[in-house]
């Protein structure tokens, strides 16, 4: 039986007066090996319906590995993770999907191939049912739902402000407007729980504010879960509910912003004290 | 033991040397793949193309003699001179040397960054155009190629090995041609491997294979590399083309054996040296084993023609890097 | 002056999904089917159907069902010769078991076993990408043709191993044997043209294609957003094999009317239809056309300008043919590696300015 039992962690109140919900994800025990190295280290951590939940920590931590755990893409050796109060049982990315998790990548995976507008498109991917034979004779539910998620998609178009790029074929665009698109994608699936790998690298301050504003706002309207890493401290302490710091595949630290960057420990894993 | 034991043994032998032949083919493709990249689906065609300059340098043929003809109205066919072997194969290098640069300085430069099926592509397409134009040049009728390899069934291993297998058995047959091609594709492997494991050139051959950026930031000329190694794969096609060549004549079924190097590369791996050699022995004996055990007596025979595939895609099913490929870990 | 825009607004998603969004290209895309359909019956003579036509149309369909493979999924092929052997036998069979049943049901369930056949040789591309699928598809290519060599049963036990199409009538014409006309020959294969662009047309703009192309384009990303890398790539077997074995029907019966499937579909046929897709432009309908238009043309553009033009003899103007399109693709990978498709979508860029040069 894998119900939830123990684990009625309530939600809590932020210091801005946000309320935030119980338990969504929990991460148990988790150790992810690549061979001979260890990636992740038995690592535990909740995160919590509504929170914005950061995960912080030097270059080759892990936190990648541990979004890729959280999506099912890498099957971890030891521990489980629990999602809405029940144990997920080793599955696909794509059945993770279905689940209502989403996410944006660290090196941009948008299908280049294909335009901005089919982009996004593809995150209505789990909402689609249409069957093959009404979409050979594009007749009825094919065509109607090709329109119903079109209407959709526009949406997302009109709040990330990309309308005047719908039709350029990804590869065309800027950086910083690829991963917009990205972000569009992952918000088309109308996810629970979203997860942002690194989604302000490589920009500027005025569009870091665009992102962090966005990611406010999808949390805010949306009430969409994040859980995102980031290693601009500033966006961390302004956007983040709580945090988790990892280093060398192990937790050093999880609390609010300001407690963790508080913690000695996580001053010197950024600064490079050496261990023992 | 029977006789019919003896039989086998000696289809598992011919399998070896079969499986040798494979791999000298093998080989043009590994050294190409590992120093660009580029699967060259051409390099049974090259080994075509060595083999008809070669007969045809020997023969003192005139090159392009069919359509000189047809545009000049002439009658043209044969210099009158006759090339000594050695010669003839040291210019057939030459030959194949000024191919590697043409296509580097026409193809390969052109197509740098293009994803791995358009270079695919690409050289399917120089396949299709150096059969057409070895054709054009030497004419597509059936040679013969001699440069003095012994051939036929050698009576010295045939003698020796007669008393084993009692009165019904009559010795080992295995064609002298194999063994020496045996000898040849061994002496090869083993200088590649020298040179590219002590040598300069070798050196930056592996380190082009590894990570062109990183080579170019080295101070290593990308477009020297790659003519070498097109130089090199065209020497090896060469002999290729002499071996099969020898054995059953020059004509367009040789590019075909190019189609039958590919199981072996898959169970080797595309950039292993050995694994060509140990690949191309598994094909071979795996080929004529199964042959001689089944597909003649049960299956109504010709199952060479594609039981290496099979062979190979149960082989990728269960390890999709081959023996000795690199273990390909995706990452996201 | 002709190709304009201003004023058409699209006002429904469904509009502005639509495969000509242009007025000009709807009208000359009418303009086209009414010619194919209404005019060119009446003056094509045998000539045209046998050397150009009638392989045209066949090929086309071959085109659309490997580029659905590769240039929308990605998953490379060369075992298109083999298929469209499955087609062929698959139709024989059915044809000399129910000499009623009409031809076109035949070749119909002929695409679907073909489909089923396709499938079954996909399995391994769950586990294989790139190159070695390549290789495992000959696989099939290889085994498939000595299956139909060495079994007798699929040539109903004849002597020669060749099969033969036996006489058919469409709506009471003939459509195969040697008695056939040339309109019927060109008119049955327009309409599976027809037909078939239409359904790839469907599935290419709707959530499978999108579903293909997202495996093409990264196949990890695709499977974490939501695609089902089995489901996609099956798929895509299955409907590029029921094209293939649908032309491999269509040219067994209605063109070549008797096959040995070592000469009619070996390893050359699987690259002459990757020739197709390369040069017509990976992912493109329209690509699919003009890429068998392509290869059809040349070959007998140059068979009449160096031999009956130049009084070549045939083996010299065949050597050079391969020169020539050996030559060709390798050009048209270096200039555009997008094929035709993309030089046509250039132009028509182009024409939407004309004659205004920005």
């Amino acid at each position: 039986m894998n119900t939830m039992t123990e684990n009625t962690t309530v939600g809590y109140m932020t210091d801005d007066g946000r309320q935030i919900g119980g338990t969504m994800m929990e991460m148990k025990n988790i150790t992810l090996r690549f061979g001979g190295v260890v990636a992740i280290e038995n690592i535990s951590f909740d995160i919590h319906e509504g929170e914005i939940r950061a995960i912080i920590g030097p270059n080759g931590a892990g936190k990648s590995s541990m979004l890729n755990v959280i999506s099912g893409f890498y099957n971890p050796q030891e521990g489980e993770v629990w999602f809405h109060g029940e144990k997920r049982p080793p599955m696909r990315p794509y059945q993770v999907a279905e689940l209502g998790i989403a996410r944006t990548f660290q090196n941009i995976a948008l299908f280049k191939g294909m335009s901005t507008l089919d982009n996004i498109m593809t995150g209505r991917m789990t909402k689609m049912n249409a069957g093959m034979l009404s979409q050979a004779i594009w007749w009825g539910k094919a065509a109607r739902e090709e329109a119903e998620h079109r209407q959709k998609v526009e949406e997302i178009i009109d709040f990330l402000e990309i309308q005047a790029i719908r039709k350029t074929p990804v590869g065309r665009l800027p950086y910083g407007m690829q991963k917009r698109v990205e972000l569009g994608r992952a918000l088309a699936s109308e996810p629970k729980l979203l997860l942002l790998d690194e989604p302000m690298a490589g920009m500027n301050v005025e569009e870091k504010e665009d992102m962090s504003r966005f990611i406010l706002d999808v949390n805010d309207e949306f009430g969409t879960t994040i859980a995102l890493i980031e290693h601009d401290m500033g966006v961390v302490m302004d956007i983040s509910d709580r945090v988790v710091v990892m280093d060398y595949g192990k937790k050093i630290g999880d609390g609010t912003p300001s407690e963790v960057l508080a913690n000695q420990e996580v001053i010197d894993a950024y600064l490079g004290v050496s261990h023992d | 033991m029977s006789a019919g034991f003896y039989y086998g043994v000696e289809v598992f032998l011919n399998g070896l040397m079969a499986g040798v032949m494979y791999s000298l083919v093998a080989l043009g493709f590994v050294l190409i793949f590992k120093a660009s990249g580029i699967f060259n689906y051409a390099q049974g065609v090259m080994a075509l193309f060595a083999a008809m300059t070669l007969v045809g340098i020997q023969n003192g043929q005139v090159p392009f003699a069919h359509l000189i003809n047809a545009v000049f109205g002439l009658h043209v066919t044969h210099f009158g001179w006759h090339v000594p072997a050695l010669l003839a194969i040291l210019l057939s290098v030459g030959v194949m040397i000024v191919f590697a640069f043409i296509v580097e300085r026409y193809v390969l430069k052109h197509l740098v960054n293009q994803e791995p099926i358009i270079l695919f592509m690409a050289t399917i397409g120089l396949a299709y155009f150096m059969e057409g134009f070895g054709d054009l040049m030497w004419g597509s009728e059936i040679k013969t190629l001699n440069v003095g390899i012994p051939q036929g069934g050698n009576t010295w291993v045939e003698e020796s090995t007669a008393f084993l297998g009692g009165d019904d058995f009559y010795g080992f047959y295995l064609d002298s041609l194999d063994i020496v091609a045996s000898i040849v594709a061994i002496v090869l492997v083993a200088s590649l491997v020298l040179f590219s494991q002590y040598t300069k050139t070798g050196r930056a051959l592996r380190a082009v294979a590894d990570d062109h950026q990183a080579a170019l930031s080295v101070g290593i000329s990308l477009r020297t590399i790659w003519v070498i190694v097109w130089s090199i794969a065209g020497f090896v096609a060469l002999v290729a083309g002499i071996m099969w060549g020898s054995k059953s004549g020059v004509q367009f079924s040789l590019s075909l054996i190019a189609l039958k190097a590919l199981p072996v590369l898959m169970l080797g791996g595309f950039t292993s040296i050995p694994g060509a050699i140990v690949g191309g022995l598994i094909i071979g004996v795996g080929e004529k084993m199964f042959e001689f055990l089944i597909g003649a007596p049960f299956l109504g025979g010709a199952t060479e023609n594609w039981f290496a595939y099979v062979l190979a895609l149960l082989f990728l099913v269960f390890r999709p890097q081959g023996l000795f490929g690199e273990k390909i870990i995706e990452r996201v | 002056m002709l190709y304009r825009e201003a004023g058409d607004y699209k006002t429904t998603y469904a509009k502005d999904n639509q495969t000509f969004p242009i007025k000009f290209d709807r009208v000359a895309y009418y303009v086209l089917l009414l010619v194919a359909f209404c005019v060119v019956p009446f003056f094509i003579n045998d000539y045209w159907a046998n050397a150009v036509l009638v392989p045209f149309l066949i090929y086309v369909i071959a085109t659309l069902g490997l580029n659905i493979l590769i240039g929308y999924c990605g998953q490379l092929s060369l075992g298109t010769g083999g298929f469209m052997a499955v087609g062929a036998f698959a139709s024989y069979k059915l044809m000399t078991a129910f000499p009623e049943v009409s031809i076109i049901i035949h070749i119909l369930i002929a695409g679907g076993i073909t489909a089923l056949v396709g499938m079954l040789f996909g399995l391994p591309s769950l586990r294989i990408k790139g190159f070695y699928l390549a290789v495992a598809t000959l696989a099939a290519q290889f085994f498939l043709v000595w299956l139909f060599n060495r079994v007798p049963w699929f040539y109903n036990y004849s002597a020669s191993g060749q099969i033969s199409a036996p006489e058919r009538t469409v709506l009471g014409v003939n459509v195969t044997g040697p008695n056939v006309d040339a309109w019927a020959q060109y008119m049955v294969c327009l309409v599976f043209v027809v037909v078939c662009a239409w359904l790839a047309r469907n599935l290419t703009r709707g959530n499978l294609g999108r579903s293909w192309m997202a495996i093409r384009d990264m196949d990890i990303a695709a499977e974490i957003i939501g695609v089902n890398p089995l489901k996609a790539k099956l798929t895509a077997f299955a409907v590029s094999s029921f094209f293939i074995g649908i032309a491999g029907a269509l040219l067994f019966t209605v063109y070549l009317g008797a096959a040995e499937v070592g000469e009619a579909f070996g390893i050359s046929k699987s690259f002459l239809v990757l020739f197709m897709v390369i040069i017509g432009g990976l992912g493109s309908i329209f690509g699919s056309f003009a890429g068998a238009a392509f290869m059809v043309l040349v070959p007998v553009f140059l068979k009449n300008f160096l031999v009956g033009g130049m009084g070549w003899p045939t083996d010299v103007a065949a050597h050079f043919q391969f020169v020539i399109v050996g030559g060709l693709i390798v050009a048209f990978l270096i200039l555009e590696p997008h094929g035709l498709a993309a030089l046509w979508r250039v132009t028509k860029e182009k024409l939407r300015l004309w004659p205004f040069p920005h």
